[in-house]
């Protein structure tokens, strides 16, 4: 029987390749009836969806270089 | 060969820059860091120029240079930190369960599931600063794996790790960072009753 703690190491191991069938049947069953893991596991999707969204993006909106790292940027290319 | 017109690299800093520097700073999460491979970017693009074939756009081009630079600054933080024994221990938040693996108070309820959250400026400051609380291990194992979507096999080749490794050390970063941002932006949200 799982406990809490493996099933939330198996739910990581899950979203990085595939379980064999015995243990993903046991993290499917454990979730059913554990309303902490399966919320566990919809937020560390909700996490990954959004971070993906995001890196699809032009990442964090409103960061820009800083003067000064401009002008160093510009005159090092401008004398190589 | 002739160039596209737009390829003068002393446009390069005006029109790239803070392109370059946002997709830097979402990987590295340090602005210092992030400034200096935009620039050695730049540098190897200039260097690099007569490589360009002009069969990418030039944005395209460019962040694949910064792509491998920002790979090489992991590589490098990994070869200088490797992991300590407390990286790999398997449960990074024990006061989370209880003697037989059950939740002591288990995680709370985010309220609706919003899809927006990757354009809400403050939330992706707060994700920020929940990922810089990470060892820089494990930070950079979760940026490898989701943000750039690299295979484990890949993450465990860069940060010199085995893959059973590298599970722990995702687990752990992903239990953190879920950790992090419930108390503060998920409580806190639901707090002020929004």
């Amino acid at each position: 029987m799982l406990s809490c703690k493996d099933v939330t190491k198996l739910l990581s191991e899950s979203m990085d390749a595939s379980l064999p069938i015995g243990k993903r049947i046991g993290v499917r069953l454990h979730l059913l009836i554990c309303r902490f893991c399966a919320r566990y596991e919809r937020q560390l999707l909700l996490i990954r969806e959004t971070v993906r969204r995001l890196a699809a993006t032009e990442g964090i909106p409103g960061k820009t270089l800083s003067a000064e790292a401009r002008e160093r940027i510009r005159k090092s290319l401008a004398t190589p | 060969m002739a160039k596209p017109a737009n390829t003068d690299p002393a446009e390069w800093v005006d029109r790239y820059g803070d392109y370059l520097f946002r997709y830097a700073m979402l990987r590295l999460r340090d602005r210092s860091t992030a400034e200096d491979l935009v620039q050695e970017t730049f540098l190897a693009a200039l260097k690099d120029f007569g490589s360009f074939s002009g069969k990418s756009s030039e944005s395209t081009w460019l962040v694949g240079i910064l792509k491998h630079k920002i790979i090489d600054h992991f590589r490098r933080e990994a070869r200088e930190a490797p992991l300590g024994e407390n990286d790999l221990r398997e449960h990074p938040d024990p006061s989370s369960f209880d003697g037989s693996g059950h939740w002591t108070s288990g995680p709370t309820d985010w309220g609706g599931n919003p899809a927006d959250l990757y354009r809400e400026k403050k939330f992706l400051d707060q994700l920020t600063k929940c990922l810089s609380g990470l060892s820089p291990n494990h930070a950079n194992a979760f940026t490898l794996r989701e943000i750039e979507g690299a295979d484990t096999g890949e993450i465990c080749k860069v940060l010199n790790v085995t893959e059973t490794n590298l599970w722990v050390i995702l687990h752990r970063a992903r239990m953190l960072l879920r950790r992090c941002l419930e108390t503060h932006w998920f409580q806190k949200r639901t707090g002020e009753g929004s």
